[in-house]
């Protein structure tokens, strides 16, 4: 009963949060909106006993995508209003084809629930033993049997961040001020940086 | 009680409001980038209700992927917005036709 409840929770609230991140006027709300969906996501997944994969979630959406999508609409001077134009212009086309999806969506569904389809049995291997807590039999499909896998999300992980600085890098324009030189700071040896005084008493330094 | 079809239709319902997403916001990129995140975040609802509901990890460990996909996705997204704003001082994607290549 009390699963029900905090299912029909999250699953309502995911879906009226997605609802506001494509409708709504400003991208910030956007943004704010798709942390929304992603935390009751997560809550569906938490129900589910998946709880693994919903920190994930958390994490890597709510900590990091999130906020990039937060940065990058608050970096850029955008006039959003007039990005809103064909809004109205699109809105029976784009309805059209979102009912025909669903409607497809949930015959596939329903054929499902008729039983009249056969998806295949699990072979047992990746099964969650019994008083096995979920993260340690994910861990130990991930770093056994699932180990190129997880090398591949590595590798993507990877390539992404070479990839985002040099698209977005821009070299620095020599002689500009407050530039570091490197070789100049390495090659200033001690003798030429400090001098020894040893001056009268009362009579101060010449510089 | 909360069956496998509960969390399908759930799935169906976030992935066609992606879809919406990008047909509504056709010149706002980081709304089509937000809404490419909802179809994948319903992507990812369906692999784990089928994998807890069918006693089988593997979907746990494949929906891991895809969010990694995901992540990855957006950082490239917006890098390649970046650049694209920086020369243009616009986001609109309607004319998007210099990077002819």
């Amino acid at each position: 009963m009390i699963q029900a409840i905090a299912f029909y929770l999250f699953a309502g609230l995911v879906i009226a949060s997605a609802v506001m991140v494509i409708m709504s006027r400003n991208p910030v709300h956007s943004v704010l909106w798709l942390i929304l969906a992603f935390f009751n996501a997560a809550g569906l997944m938490v129900l589910v006993g998946a709880e693994f994969i919903a920190m994930l979630l958390v994490i890597v959406y709510v900590g990091a995508v999130a906020v990039l999508f937060l940065f990058v609409v608050m970096m850029l001077d955008i006039d959003f209003a007039a990005m809103r134009a064909g809004f109205i212009k699109n809105f029976p086309l784009g309805i059209a084809i979102a009912l025909i999806l669903l409607a497809e969506l949930l015959l596939g569904v329903g054929a499902y629930n008729a039983g009249g389809l056969e998806l295949g049995t699990p072979d047992g291997a990746a099964a969650q033993g019994i008083g096995q807590s979920n993260i340690e039999a994910i861990g130990g499909l991930l770093y056994g049997r699932y180990i190129l896998l997880f090398e591949i999300a590595g590798i993507i992980l990877l390539v992404a961040m070479i990839g985002a600085i040099v698209l977005t890098f821009q070299p620095p324009k020599p002689g500009a001020r407050g530039r570091q030189d490197v070789g100049k700071q390495i090659a200033r040896r001690l003798h030429e940086a400090t001098v020894m005084k040893n001056p009268e008493v009362g009579q101060g330094v010449e510089l | 009680m909360i069956g496998v079809e509960h969390y399908l239709v759930v799935g169906a319902i976030l992935f066609v409001l992606g879809v919406l997403g990008i047909f509504l916001n056709r010149k706002n990129v980081i709304v089509i980038l937000m809404a490419v995140e909802l179809i994948l975040l319903a992507v990812n609802i369906n692999l784990v209700a089928f994998s807890a509901f069918m006693g089988d990890l593997v979907g746990q460990v494949f929906a891991m992927l895809v969010l990694t996909v995901a992540a990855a996705e957006a950082a490239i997204g917006l890098a390649i917005l970046v650049i694209y704003f920086r020369g243009r001082g616009t986001i609109a994607v309607d004319d998007v036709n210099r990077m002819k290549g």
